[in-house]
């Protein structure tokens, strides 16, 4: 088990109060929080390593150049990627997801394909689509839910076809913390000849994630959401998918050599990391790597889990609360509504009493609609929290009640 | 919680448990709709104007209780203002709910909001019909908070 004190000075953001009440951080799913080693790691960066990378043989460009591929070593370790070039540093999910919809997809289909998404997507995963069916003339279709925010598998067995170019899927809901089986739903695309494409943005920050098991042939992550710096994210990209792919976006650091006649591209991942990147934020994410690895996934798993379980049976009791989103598999995010109180006053009256959660349509729209909504409260939960937590959360949800219900 | 008392006054949450100005104006000279993407909340504002005086305010849709008791309770301040006098009101009351109000001139009902100043993240919420209205008026299909 993960003891309490590894956390006591690990997170500085925590040590604090809010109004007077000591801030409970139940917003995870929009961003973790960062543990010490992660701050230290980007200040050490700028204090002592600064430099450009895969340049100039002076020893600060060595070091950071060094630092900056351990990290992505790091990371390929991470999500047991074959091999370190897989990994494409970047400024998200969002920006990976756009990677494969421009670099890939676009010039690989047409007017006869179809894309195909889930309903429980955020709007990172359905807009890049949108937007290559725009310029392509492909169509986008959305594999529908269940009623407990489950994927309908049979439904999705039905929509596949010769016609479909790719499958691009959530891993976890960051609305309403449903885990898709992506490892079944990628062998069902790849038997029908379709690219899978995984928004891993809300998995890496809590469970194992394996690309090789998954048999993907894209899965996107976010730094942030795992313990790291924002403004850093990775794609992983099959290596032989990105080694077929034309770059994205052209300048400095992605080509071998340029005249204005002819310019060649550097190999992969170089062709696809133009300019000069974030290179503190990803020796931020390196450090966020270890600070996971040391804890161990099946820690963070168990106790996340238990807040999961525990939260929603006492969320659950309260008269007046609805819990939307009961997957049999499910990560640490709890979304609630409260009868008769909108969920923009619930998130004052907490925030007020020092509890932090994310109110509104969590970039869902879409999923949102399927549950008949325009918002929710969403309580999300990571490795800092505690059942107290979910006390405090349960107090105040109950003074809402008492106050506006 | 003083200053969440100060927030949601008996009045305030009284206009938003029961808006008597939910609805439609049938027929209507005008008609807008407004979205706070922040909260997803969307509201249909319809006006009725005679000899440029509002004769009739009512709005439709769900929001938070801000926004619902700002609604209703414009609704109940500009029945008999001309348009002038409602863009100058409007004005008022924003600087009530972002400025220090010391010197804002509303009429006792919206001063109810005062408490607003306090919760700058509620703003929108406070102003999303009134900035639907005067879209309305000013001929534009809709406004949004954002």
């Amino acid at each position: 088990m993960i003891s309490d004190a590894i956390f006591a000075d690990s997170f500085p953001t925590l040590q604090q109060k809010i109004g007077g009440k000591k801030l409970i951080y139940l917003d995870s799913a929009a961003t973790t929080q960062k543990p010490q080693c992660v701050i230290d790691a980007v200040t050490h960066f700028y204090e002592h390593d600064n430099a450009n990378i895969h340049r100039g043989v002076h020893t600060l460009s060595q070091r950071a150049t060094q630092a900056y591929e351990n990290a992505r070593v790091q990371i390929a370790n991470l999500l047991h990627a074959p091999r370190h070039e897989e990994i494409i540093f970047l400024r998200g999910a969002t920006e990976a997801i756009n990677l494969v919809a421009q670099a890939y997809a676009r010039p690989r289909i047409g007017e006869n394909d179809v894309i195909l998404i889930t309903e429980m997507e955020h709007h990172s995963n359905i807009v890049p689509w949108q937007l290559v069916c725009e310029q392509t003339g492909a169509s986008l279709e959305v594999v529908p839910i269940c009623d407990n925010g489950s994927i309908n598998l049979e439904a999705y067995k039905a929509m596949l076809s010769e016609e479909v170019a790719i499958v691009s899927m959530t891993h976890v809901s960051n609305a309403i913390g449903t885990i898709n089986p992506v490892k079944e739903m990628c062998a069902l695309a790849k038997a029908v000849g379709a690219t899978s494409v995984v928004d891993g943005a809300q998995a890496t920050g809590h469970m194992d994630v394996d690309v090789e098991d998954i048999s993907c042939d894209f899965y996107a992550i976010s730094g942030h959401k795992m313990f790291g710096p924002t403004g850093i994210g990775c794609l992983f990209g099959r290596y032989d998918v990105l080694q077929e792919m034309e770059p994205w976006q052209g300048g400095g650091d992605m080509i071998l050599s340029v005249s204005f006649e002819e310019t060649t591209w550097n190999e992969v991942p170089f062709k696809f990391e133009a300019g000069t990147p974030n290179i503190a934020g990803a020796i931020g994410l390196g450090a966020a790597v270890t600070f996971i690895q040391e804890l161990g996934y099946d820690n963070i798993s168990t106790l996340e889990h238990e807040l999961l379980v525990y939260g929603t049976t006492t969320l659950g009791a309260i008269d007046g609360v609805t819990i939307i989103g009961t997957a049999p598999s499910k990560a640490s995010v709890i979304a609630f509504t409260v009868d008769g109180v909108h969920p923009h006053d619930v998130g004052t009256i907490l925030d007020h009493a020092g509890v932090a959660i994310r109110t509104g349509n969590h970039c869902a729209e879409p999923l949102m609609k399927s549950f008949g909504l325009n918002a929710t409260c969403r309580a999300s939960f990571s490795i800092y929290n505690t059942k107290d937590d979910v006390d405090k959360l349960a107090v105040a949800v109950k003074d809402a009640i008492r106050m506006l219900g | 919680m003083s200053d969440l008392r100060e927030l949601y006054l008996e009045m305030v949450t009284d206009h938003a448990k029961n808006p008597r100005n939910r609805g439609k104006v049938e027929p209507c000279s005008h008609i807008g709709t407004g979205h706070n993407p922040l909260c997803g909340d969307k509201i249909v504002v319809t006006i009725s104007i005679e000899h440029d005086l509002i004769t009739d305010v009512k709005f439709d849709g769900e929001g938070c209780a801000i926004s619902t008791a700002s609604a209703d309770l414009m609704a109940e301040v500009l029945v008999g203002k001309s348009l002038a006098e409602t863009k100058n009101m409007f004005q008022e009351f924003h600087e009530l709910i972002t400025g220090d109000g010391a010197e804002a001139d509303v009429p006792r009902k919206l001063a109810v909001f005062s408490g607003v100043r306090e919760f700058p993240m509620r703003v929108k919420c406070a102003t999303l019909a009134w900035h639907t209205l005067i879209a309305a008026l000013d001929g534009k299909d809709g406004a949004s908070t954002e």
